[in-house]
Formats: structure tokens, C-alpha cells, sequence
């Protein structure tokens, strides 16, 4: 039994047990001497992590640059409450988030341009860049140093009574609120279409993109939403604090959000929230309880090194890992006293998995056409392509018709792959057109060919590897279903029209229907390359480009390739590149041959069988002289 | 108007500054080139160069023994960290390398500040270039003039190091293409502990002779390592030529915008930056494909 499954199956579990604590906390951690301040403190830094949990956790970038977002939104919202004469305490806490989040939207325009290793520089360089314009520029509206106090709590006038939430206790219903509202909101976009495309862009960005999602643009929504999250934290804490201390800002701030949520885990959204409450009980407990002073850093910073070193997933990985654990040996047991009754559920499986490939209906592509578009689906004119004085592919001519089946062989180095990746707009040609279904698609991107209907499966397997094969699946159909990029952040996956046809579809097609909820890395070679090619066909292509999709499989593997590949050709154009000549005889209807980056030959398979031109490239002049005398 | 003095001075101060963010950035750059390991340590590793120093010169008096101390100490430090640490993160994703290294830096800040204080620290220049020195009507510190030429020679050791040496050029090679030197038989592992012990040395010396000009904090490092980031993506990951240039050129906005408003010096830098990054996303002498 997995333990996100466990959870995110029983609808409303996790809302519901978060509801039940966060009503709890105050009636029972006071018998355990919690401080009201500390709690508050832990609800607006576990608030300010659950946005950042989704740009780190679950999109996979590590900014080091959240503070910016958590001042800007916090000292919007104080100046508007101190010096502006603002009276409402929420809806300045509402103006500070959206002001944060459009801040967000600008840095995010930027720092997005570059990934990894820069990403997390960029994002350390503007949050010290944001420190210093508040301490300096914008000292009169900010109090530079001082800060800004006086920030009132916010009231709630229900008529008969008006409620105020002032500090400790007292503000802790308004709070926990708000945490609430964040973590339902968070949940939700975490279970939607964007949610799974965000888990996707964390495993393989590159794959992302080319199964036809605008990854640019959903990196940005992840940016976009932390920086939100932030800005209402930042608002909270002056609230909290009736007073906004300027080190908001500051580096620091940064770096404790991140290491809180790499105490408490990543991806799991409560992780900042645990790993917040960890270090604060901590900081009190080394610094009152032990007396250590400021040693209490050195302490946290020293526990937060082991905890990245040996527990890689934080405190909710490790009790999830101890769940799974602890759930496979309960389901080990029961299932040795069923072994003995017979049939393995796994051969179970197989022989069902194969009953399906059987009668599987081939899905039909359903792309629109251009209309009145009757010509060849795609023609390819001087086609070339060099690294500097290396000529990969030189002056192609290719035309492939409506509904064929291509062969593409050459040998090692004839500058295959290169043609493909111009094909699917990976590689930007040095001259030459391409033109798919009478468009010209020369120089677009990868993601909006990939939407007009063209994709390829990869050479080198580009899956995502933490997700299982349905959720590979689901990942690419999504891109078909919903185009390139939609903010359905809000909808549950399971509202997305059509989406569990279309991935059963596909699963019964490449025959992983046995294997659906099985993570890519337990899966065997095959299978593996077969996902890949389900990949690509769960965007339902109308030309659809195969790299090699038998390299390394065994004899009996490559059998059941074929006749799959068969299947999969009705009503669908291909081509396919592979070294494995007798199944590519066997399949397509015509071979080009390439050589050195040129067309040598096309021509139906029996043509290229019997052309001198072919055994020469292959076998080489010598061979060939010996058999012409 | 514009006071010439002044801005000559400046000129002088951006320089000084520039080459101390050079060595600095170079070794940071090498690192990450070599190992693909972005080492935010690496301020405190300069911090800790200082303080290593501060506690030879105060053990010895002399100066000379403080630098080759601290730069020593911190090849020793590296290797030792890379060797325990480090090497157990190049299989892990970088998320992972820089947690760990961030971690490891705060770990270092606060054990210099349990040892120390966060009270200040100063080390004096040595006696040799003590006092002022006047260049041309302008009135220079001379350990600050002094200090421009013991940078370059780093500087210069360092560049003969990477492009004399048989080291140099399999770390060279290191930066283009680690997996490859390792298959042709190289032992990548003992070249990026070396690599590792270089640069945490190159910060550890940077530390101790930028220490008569500052006074030595822990938390000094923090702002260098930021400037640090700057100079690197200006010049570009993975190159040390890079680093020198963006070195010199953050040194420059930062001491030039100073004479006009210190408030401004950062956010000068950051739109330097920004303009790198939208014209040439590989900085100014690094890569594509680099990062």
C-alpha cells in the first residue's frame, strides 16, 4: 500500500485530519507548555512553505530567493495598515499577496530564463537585491531599519459581538484560518491537471515540453503561486507581530524556509509546517531549556546537514517510508497464506495484459487539418544542418505520404537522429523547410509541433522515472487534451473530459495494462521502451517518429515490438528509424537509406534489398568489388 | 560635479575589489565546472580563511606565517570535506548538493561564531605595507595597492596551475566533460578532491589578505558569496577567464555607484546582471551547455 495513496483516495481525508488538529492545537498544546506565540509563528512560516513547497517540492526548483516575496507582500500590507490609514487588516492582507504575487510574476520572467545551478544563484542575488532596496530606496515607505510598527489585528464583526483576534491564543483561530484556506487551496492544485504537469516538469523538463506542454509557462504559475503564498505569510507575520521587522527581507529568511522544509520533507506540502515546528520547539529548547545561547544554530545547522545526508526526504519521507515499510510486510504476510492457492496474480496479469492487446481498437489520431489539405503529410525541402564545420545533414528532400509507413535505416553516424530532432523542431535547421500537413513548422518548438500533432519517442528512454506508468501516461495525454497550457489549477485530474479512456487506451495498446500502477525505475528494459513509445502515442500524433525503438531489446521482445508497432500504424503515419533491418523489411512500405547526412536511396524494401548502393554503404567497397568480378 | 580624486580612488577601490572577487569567483567556478557542485560554503570558506589567519598572526605576529597558515589550513579543509562529504553527493540531484552545502556553511559560520564571538576581528597589514602611499596627487592605503598585486599573483598561479600543468589540463578537460576524462582512465574522484581543496584555498587565501583591508565577522561571508553569484553568471559557469573579467567588473559598479549612492551599488550590479542574462544567457565567456 503506498502512503500518498492511502491518503489522497479517501477524498476530504487530509483536509478533514488537518481541520481536526489545526482545531485541537490550542487545547492540547498547552499541556505541553507551547508557547501561543511560537504556535502562530509555526502556522505563518508553515503557510509561507506551502507555496514554496510547490515550486521546490513538487516543480523541482530550489529558489533561494523566497524572502523577497515574503517582504514585499508583508510590508505592502503593513505600509497600506500604518501609514496609509488602510482600515481593513484582510483586505491589505489580500493586496499584499496579489502585490507579491505580480512581483513574482516580473522576477519569475527572469530568473526562469535560466535553470538549475544559475536558477538558484539568480534567486540568491535578488533576494539580497530586495534587502537592500527596502533598507535603502524605499527606507520612507518601508522605515528601512526600524521597520514598520503599529500593524493592527485584524477584528470580525459578526453584528451582536465583535470578535478581535489580537496575539497569542486570541489570533490563532485567524490564522489556522488562513492556513486552512492555504493548505485546501494547495491540495487542490497539487491533485489538478497542473499539479501533475508540475511533478512532470520536476522529473524531466526536457520530456515535458516535448510531449506538448508549455513548460515555461507552468515553471512561471509554480513561481507565481510561491510568491503568492509568501506575500500573504509575509502580511501575517506583521500581524502577528503588530509589527513588520525589516530582516523579513533578509537572505536568511530564505535560507531558514528552505532548510525548515527540508527538515519537515519535500513534495508533501506539511513539510515546511513540521519542519518549522522542529526548528522553533528546537531554537526554544536549546536556547531556554539547554541554555546554549546562540549555539543553537550551530546545533540546527548541524542536525539539518545529517538530515540531507542520511534522510533524504525529510521527517514525513522517513514516517512515510517506515508506513510503506510497515504496510509491506502486513500485505507480505497475507499474501503468503494466498500464494498456495493457485495462479500468481503477476502471470494473472500478463496473459490478462495480452487478451486486451488482442482486441485493442487502434486510437485514432484527432488533429485538425488545414483545410482542403490533400497533399503529403510532410515534405521536407534542403534540409541541412551543421556544428560548425561538421555537416550532420546535408541538402534532404523527404516526402512522406498520408497513412505510410517509413523505414529510415543508415548506418551509425549517417545523421539519423539529428534529422529527426529537426523533424520535431528540437534542433533548429541551418537551412531548409518543413513542411507538416502543408504548414510550415521550420524553427518552431518542440511543444507546439508536439501540439499540431507531430512527436517522436526518443532513442535514450526520456521518462519520468518517480511516476508510475499511468501517471507517465496521464502526463502526455493531458498536453493532448488540454493543449499546451491551461490554469485549471483548481480542477480534480479526474475532471479533465475523456482523460481515463485515452490513457487505459493507451495503455492497452503499448500492452502495460498489467503494469499501470508500477514506477518506471521497477519497470524492465521493455517495458521501458515501451512506455516511451506510449508516450508519444498518448498524444495521439498524426505523424508519429520512432528512434530506434528496438535497439536493445531481446529477440522475443522485438517480436511483440513489431506486431505493436504494426497495431499502432492504422490510421496513423510513421516513421521509424532502427538498425534492425529485417523487422523494418517487414514493416514499412518504404526505405529511406541515409548516408553521411544525404539520402542515398529510397525505395520499397525489396528495391533497397537488391541495391548496390545499400550493400556498399553497409558492407562496405571491398565486399562489394569482390562479388562484381 | 564630478571629483576626480574621488573617482579615482574609487576606480583604485573597485579594482582591489574586483580582483579579490576574481580569485574568489575563479575558485568557485572551478568547482562547479569540475565537480557540477555549487559549493554555497564557499563565502564561509572565505570567512574561515580569515579567521584561520587571524589566529596564526596572533600566534606568530607575523603576517606571512597568517597567510601561508590560512592558505594551507584551508587546502587541508577542502580535501577534508570533499572527501567526507561532498564525495556522497555527485550522484544526488543538485537540489541535494545545495542543501548540503548551504547546510555545511551555516555549520561553519556558527562554529567560527562559537568560537569567536560575532564581536569584530582585525588583523593588521604587514609592517612592509603599512602607512600611504600617494599615486599621482591621489592618497592610497599602501597595503590596499600591495593587495592588488598579491591578488594577481594568485591570479597568476592560479592560471599557470590550470592552463601549465597536466592537473590543469585534465581539470580543463574536467569542466567540458568529467565522464569522459574518467573513462579515459583518470581518477576523476582524486582530481575533483584536489580541484575541491583548490578552490576552498583560493577562498581561504582571499580571506586572510582581504583581512587587514576589512575586520573579520562571521557572517562576512554571506554578502561575498552573493557577489560572488554575480560574478559568475556576468562571466560565465565554468570559466576562469570569465570570473576574472566579471570579477573586475562587478569591483568596478560596486565602488563606482558607492561614490554616487552606496544605496545603489547593489541594484547597479543586479542590472548588470540582468542585462548579461538577457543578451547572453551563458555569461560573457562561458558556454552553452555548461550550467
Amino acid at each position: 500500500m503506498n502512503f500518498g495513496k492511502f491518503f489522497m483516495q479517501r477524498r476530504y481525508l487530509i483536509e478533514i485530519l488537518t481541520a481536526i488538529c489545526l482545531i485541537a492545537a490550542p487545547f492540547v498544546l498547552p499541556h505541553f507548555n507551547a508557547a501561543p506565540n511560537t504556535v502562530n509563528r509555526i502556522l505563518v512560516w508553515g503557510l509561507f512553505g506551502i507555496g514554496f513547497d510547490i515550486l521546490f517540492g513538487y516543480t523541482g526548483l530550489l529558489s533561494f530567493g523566497q524572502s523577497a516575496f515574503y517582504g514585499t507582500g508583508g510590508f505592502v500590507a503593513a505600509y497600506l495598515l500604518t501609514q496609509a490609514g488602510f482600515p481593513y487588516v484582510v483586505l491589505a492582507l489580500i493586496i499584499g499577496m496579489v502585490a507579491a504575487a505580480i512581483v513574482g510574476y516580473l522576477i519569475g520572467l527572469l530568473a526562469l530564463r535560466s535553470t538549475g545551478i544559475y536558477f538558484a544563484m539568480i534567486t540568491v542575488a535578488i533576494a539580497e537585491i530586495f534587502f537592500f532596496v527596502e533598507f535603502n530606496p524605499l527606507s520612507a515607505w518601508t522605515g528601512g531599519e526600524n521597520g514598520l510598527p503599529g500593524v493592527p489585528s485584524p477584528t470580525l464583526d459578526l453584528g451582536f459581538k465583535i470578535i478581535h483576534f489580537s496575539f497569542g491564543w486570541s489570533l490563532y483561530p485567524f490564522l489556522a484560518f488562513i492556513y486552512f484556506i492555504g493548505i485546501v487551496i494547495a491540495l487542490r492544485i497539487v491533485r489538478s491537471p497542473v499539479g501533475a504537469i508540475l511533478t512532470a516538469i520536476r522529473e524531466n523538463p526536457l520530456r515535458a515540453a516535448a510531449v506538448g506542454h508549455n513548460v515555461q509557462g507552468y515553471k512561471l504559475t509554480a513561481f507565481v503561486v510561491a510568491a503568492a503564498y509568501a506575500g500573504l505569510a509575509g502580511g501575517l507575520l506583521g500581524v502577528m507581530q503588530a509589527f513588520m521587522p525589516p530582516d523579513a527581507f533578509m537572505f536568511d529568511t530564505s535560507g531558514q524556509l528552505v532548510m525548515q522544509t527540508a527538515i519537515g520533507g519535500r513534495a508533501t506540502l506539511f513539510g515546511p509546517l513540521v519542519g518549522a515546528a522542529v526548528w522553533l520547539f528546537l531554537q526554544d529548547f536549546l536556547q531556554s531549556t539547554l541554555g546554549l545561547g546562540a549555539t543553537w544554530k550551530l546545533v540546527l545547522g548541524v542536525v539539518f546537514v545529517l538530515l540531507v545526508v542520511f534522510l533524504r526526504q525529510g521527517i514525513i519521507g522517513g514516517i512515510k517510508d517506515l508506513f510503506e515499510f510497515v504496510m509491506s510486510r502486513v500485505a507480505g504476510q497475507a499474501k503468503l497464506s494466498t500464494a498456495s492457492s493457485g495462479v500468481s496474480t503477476e502471470s494473472q496479469q500478463t496473459t490478462a495484459a495480452t487478451n486486451v492487446h488482442q482486441k485493442s481498437i487502434p486510437m485514432r489520431p484527432h488533429h485538425p487539418v488545414p483545410d482542403n489539405f490533400s497533399g503529403p503529410i510532410l515534405q521536407v525541402t534542403g534540409l541541412t544542418k551543421h556544428y560548425g564545420g561538421v555537416l550532420a545533414n546535408t541538402d534532404i528532400d523527404f516526402t512522406v505520404n498520408q497513412g505510410e509507413l517509413r523505414g529510415i535505416i543508415g548506418p551509425n553516424g549517417a545523421g539519423k537522429s539529428t534529422f529527426f530532432k529537426m523533424l520535431t523542431c528540437e534542433v533548429t535547421p541551418s537551412s531548409g523547410k518543413i513542411l507538416f500537413e502543408g504548414r510550415d513548422i521550420t524553427g518552431m518548438g518542440v511543444t507546439e509541433v508536439c501540439q499540431l500533432g507531430l512527436t517522436k519517442s526518443y532513442q535514450v528512454n526520456q521518462l519520468f522515472n518517480s511516476l508510475t506508468v499511468r501517471q507517465n501516461l496521464i502526463i502526455s495525454a493531458l498536453a493532448e487534451l488540454r493543449g499546451k497550457f491551461r490554469l485549471d489549477m483548481l480542477s480534480s485530474l479526474s475532471n479533465v473530459p475523456g482523460l481515463d479512456e485515452h490513457v487505459e487506451h493507451t495503455l492497452e495498446l503499448v500492452n502495460l495494462t498489467g503494469r499501470a500502477d508500477t514506477a518506471v525505475s521497477e519497470l524492465a528494459y521493455g517495458e521501458k521502451r515501451r512506455l516511451e513509445v506510449g508516450l508519444a502515442l498518448a498524444s495521439s500524433p498524426s505523424l508519429l517518429l520512432l528512434d530506434e525503438p528496438l535497439a536493445g531489446m531481446s529477440p522475443q521482445e522485438r517480436g511483440e515490438t513489431v506486431t505493436l508497432l504494426k497495431s499502432i500504424s492504422q490510421g496513423r503515419t510513421m516513421i521509424i528509424i532502427d538498425h534492425d533491418m529485417d523487422a523494418l523489411f517487414e514493416l514499412a512500405e518504404r526505405i529511406t537509406v541515409l548516408q553521411e547526412g544525404r539520402v542515398l536511396v529510397e525505395g520499397t524494401p525489396d528495391e533497397i534489398k537488391g541495391n548496390a548502393k545499400v550493400q556498399e554503404a553497409y558492407l562496405g567497397g571491398v565486399v562489394h568489388e569482390e562479388i562484381k568480378p | 560635479m564630478l571629483n576626480w580624486t574621488l573617482f579615482f580612488s574609487q576606480l583604485f577601490n573597485g579594482l582591489v575589489l574586483g580582483a579579490l572577487l576574481a580569485l574568489i569567483s575563479s575558485g568557485l567556478t572551478i568547482i562547479y565546472g569540475t565537480l557540477g557542485v555549487l559549493n554555497l560554503a564557499h563565502g564561509a570558506m572565505f570567512m574561515l580563511g580569515g579567521y584561520a589567519g587571524y589566529v596564526a598572526y596572533h600566534a606568530s605576529g607575523s603576517f606571512m606565517l597568517a597567510v601561508i597558515t590560512a592558505t594551507l589550513f584551508m587546502l587541508v579543509f577542502g580535501v577534508l570535506l570533499e572527501r567526507l562529504i561532498i564525495r556522497h553527493f555527485y550522484d544526488r540531484p543538485d537540489e541535494d548538493q545545495l542543501l548540503v552545502t548551504f547546510g555545511l556553511g551555516i555549520c561553519i559560520v556558527e562554529t567560527v561564531r562559537y568560537f569567536f564571538s560575532s564581536m569584530t576581528k582585525t588583523v593588521s597589514p604587514p609592517s612592509l605595507f603599512s602607512g600611504i602611499t600617494s599615486l599621482g596627487g591621489v592618497m592610497f592605503p599602501t597595503y590596499r595597492l600591495a593587495l592588488i598585486g598579491i591578488v594577481a599573483v594568485a591570479l597568476l598561479a592560479l592560471y599557470l596551475v590550470l592552463y601549465r600543468t597536466r592537473l590543469g589540463l585534465i581539470v580543463r578537460a574536467g569542466i567540458e566533460d568529467s565522464v569522459m576524462v574518467d573513462s579515459l582512465g583518470i581518477n576523476v574522484y582524486r582530481v575533483f578532491m584536489v580541484v575541491f581543496g583548490i578552490g576552498s584555498m583560493a577562498a581561504g587565501f582571499a580571506g586572510i589578505v582581504n583581512a587587514p583591508v576589512v575586520s573579520l565577522t562571521p557572517g562576512m561571508g554571506e554578502t561575498i558569496l552573493v557577489q560572488t553569484f554575480v560574478v559568475v553568471v556576468i562571466g560565465g559557469v565554468g570559466s576562469f577567464p570569465g570570473a576574472v573579467l566579471g570579477g573586475l567588473i562587478a569591483g568596478e559598479i560596486i565602488s563606482i555607484t558607492s561614490m554616487i549612492d552606496p544605496a545603489y551599488s547593489y541594484i547597479m550590479l543586479f542590472a548588470a546582471m540582468t542585462l548579461v542574462l538577457v543578451f547572453r544567457p551563458h555569461g560573457l565567456l562561458g558556454k552553452k551547455g555548461r550550467e
